[in-house]
């Protein structure tokens, strides 16, 4: 089933400088008893982001308004911790596009490459580099452009960064793991033949 | 056929691989696949949208363990989303022809502790499930490892996924472990060592005197708790413990089938001349009973050591998340965590509710009682656990403590159901992870051995078990 395409994108970041950022900050377990995909965005890191009477934690960045835009930028180690999809789900549903991060847990990585969220490491030099500029100005841009594999901040400053040519080509072209496995479906079945 | 020497990990790899192109992932063969009401709802619904049938529903089981309540299982889940939740798995089981022990039947349990108690968990297969603990499986000399829901849609659409090969680790625990130290250490150990992350991008082989000597639960503990380095996965050469472990075991090879799956199940360790991208070794006597402290499973410490200072540590970046970490926990750097006095004790996960673990808490506890200042839930890991634990009469040892014998489920561990630390207070706990929030809102957790939570129980504080056997 196709997805929504990713090509380039340029757009505002949100800073959140903590490491180890895990899963169940994402998204705690307690709001993951939907049976559906949509709607986790409003609980995106529900217990940083509210009081325990649900108001908005104003010290909470995604509470202050100067930030906004498609692109978060993290601390090292970001997503580690549970296998739940619901993380990348949250992400993609608040409107994230991009985690910029200058090192991701394996599963979050996978999750969030299935659901057209683009994980992007950078080095720990760069990262802060892109903190301190958004931090600076929260108007500034940052343009992730997927074909070259390249990450531009507002004054020039650039990065590659490594992405499988596999998932590259799924991502731009919005196609899913499922649709290329179903086309080996009699691979599969002689396998099973061959193998049990 | 002459063959470089490979890891075992390499072999069954190698043999579960259905295709291998260049540029992309390789498609790697199931074997075995577990569900839970959580994580598997979107990947049925996917299948319906999609218009197809699970590929093979013969490797697929199913239990309900995650969000159901730990007392009073016989009667309907009374919050309304878990137990549409619980509903929507068993319908889909039944319309896609899975196999299910749903609550109330007597082999449901935590996921993790069903399939190796029901023999489904076996030497050399490939084994995933929608939850990141998955690793548990690997103590049998098996690739298992947790998955996204997308993920749980292709393993039922077609039993195969796609991934890339990992990097190879070897973690080798030499020599014995001291009197008080059990495998719950060595993992916390292990990870206070190379950090929350320090084995991201590897699947982890354990190998060394001091594995070897450990049974199959303490080896499952070990491998449980793999992801919490980072690792995808982590395993254990197969041998004769392993072998006596699945005999007789329901879905297990039985008879002559068994000795012939045994001598095949020979053959699986690493190649001598075999290579990994890294190897660490550790001495088991420098291994203490552990703790943590903070609000990642790295963050660890020998029980008689105090937390470190901000300036003993090792990467000026990790400052700020490490004052976060103790302001959230009421610690202070520098301070010792023996002695302070903790509200809740858990006993359960999927890390340490098996039978062994039940009884280690009950050889310390056996003619005590408990602190007046904690409340202690047992939560046996499985229908069959809490079964064992009852005809050996460690129900009457917890009872005459004081603690609460639950019914089984992951509870407390990730506080989806009623089971919740309330906001400020310290629950030294067995299971897996110490994340901000993890047992509840606001709760803090001290990761420790099923040994460390019994002996804190009896004395309400943090205590080094060793004072106590």
């Amino acid at each position: 089933m196709s997805k929504e395409k990713f090509i380039t994108l340029k757009s505002t970041a949100v800073p959140l400088p903590i490491e180890n950022i895990d899963t169940d900050q994402i998204i705690p377990a307690r709001f993951l008893k939907a049976t559906t995909r949509e709607g986790f965005g409003e609980n995106l890191f529900r217990d940083w982001r509210y009081d325990s009477e649900g108001k908005p934690k104003p010290d909470f960045v995604l509470n202050d308004p100067r930030y906004k835009g498609k692109i978060l930028v993290a601390g090292k180690n970001f997503g580690c911790g549970s296998s739940r999809e619901h993380a990348a789900w949250a992400l993609a549903d608040f409107g994230f596009r991009v985690v910029v991060s200058s090192f991701f847990a394996d599963i979050f990585k996978n999750n969030a490459l299935n659901n057209a969220v683009l994980p992007v490491t950078v080095s720990d030099e760069f990262l802060n580099k892109a903190l301190r500029t958004i931090e600076a100005d929260p108007s500034t841009e940052i343009t992730v452009d997927l074909e070259n594999q390249t990450i531009t901040l507002a004054d020039g400053s650039s990065e590659t960064f490594d992405i499988n040519p596999y998932k590259k080509t799924c991502l731009m072209n919005g196609y899913d793991d499922i649709d290329y496995l179903l086309s080996l479906r009699d691979e599969i079945r002689n396998y099973e033949l061959t193998h049990s | 056929m002459s063959q470089k020497p490979r890891t075992l990990f390499e072999k069954i790899w190698d043999l579960h691989v259905v295709k291998q192109r260049e540029g992309y992932p390789d498609v790697l063969y199931i074997d075995r696949h577990f569900i839970h009401e959580v994580t598997s709802p979107q990947a049925f619904a996917g299948l319906r949208k999609r218009g197809i049938k699970v590929f093979n529903p013969s490797r697929t089981t199913a239990t309900a363990d995650h969000n159901v309540p730990t007392l009073n299982q016989h009667l309907p889940i009374r919050e309304e989303l878990s137990r549409h939740q619980v509903e929507t798995l068993k319908k889909n089981c039944e319309e896609f022809g899975i196999t299910m022990y749903g609550l109330g039947h007597p082999y449901q349990g935590i996921v993790h502790i069903i399939g190796p108690e029901l023999g489904l968990t076996l030497p050399g297969m490939t084994i995933v499930c929608g939850d990141s603990h998955t690793s548990t499986h690997g103590a049998f000399g098996a690739i298992a490892f947790g998955i996204g829901t997308s993920e749980v849609e292709q393993v039922l659409a077609t039993q195969c996924i796609l991934q890339h090969r990992p990097k190879t680790m070897r973690i080798e625990i030499n020599g014995k472990l001291g009197k008080g130290v059990v495998s719950k250490d060595i993992i916390l150990y292990i990870i206070s060592k190379i950090s929350a992350g320090g084995a991201t991008g590897y699947f982890v082989e354990y190998a060394g005197e001091a594995i070897r000597n450990l049974s199959m639960e303490a080896r499952m503990t070990i491998c449980n708790m793999s992801i919490e380095m980072g690792a995808r996965g982590g395993l254990i050469a197969p041998d004769d413990t392993t072998f006596e472990y699945i005999k007789g075991r329901k879905y297990a090879p039985q008879g002559e089938a068994f000795e012939k799956a045994v001598e095949q199940w020979r053959q699986l360790a690493t190649d001598e001349g075999a290579t990994y991208d890294k190897v660490l070794q550790f001495d088991a006597s420098d291994i203490a009973p552990m703790i943590t402290y903070g609000t990642n499973p790295g963050m660890g410490i020998k029980v008689t050591d105090r937390i470190p200072t901000v300036e003993e540590l090792k990467d000026i970046n990790e400052q700020t998340s490490f004052r976060k970490s103790l302001e959230y926990m009421g610690l202070e750097p520098g301070t010792p965590l023996l002695g302070k006095p903790v509200d809740y004790v858990f006993i359960g996960s999927c890390t340490n509710a098996r039978i062994e673990d039940l009884r280690m808490v009950a050889s310390i506890v056996k003619g005590k009682k408990k602190a007046g200042n904690v409340e202690v839930w047992i939560v046996p890991g499985s229908k069959q656990v809490e079964a064992q634990a009852r005809a050996e009469g460690l129900d009457k040892i917890f009872e005459e403590a004081g603690f609460q014998l639950r019914q089984p489920g992951c509870s407390a561990c990730l506080a989806m159901n009623e089971d919740k630390i309330p906001a400020g207070k310290y629950c030294i706990s067995t299971s897996n992870r110490n994340f901000e929030g993890r047992q509840g809102p606001k709760s803090r957790t001290f990761l420790a051995s099923p040994l460390m939570a019994a002996a804190a129980a009896i004395t309400g504080r943090v205590t080094d078990v060793r004072e106590l056997v």
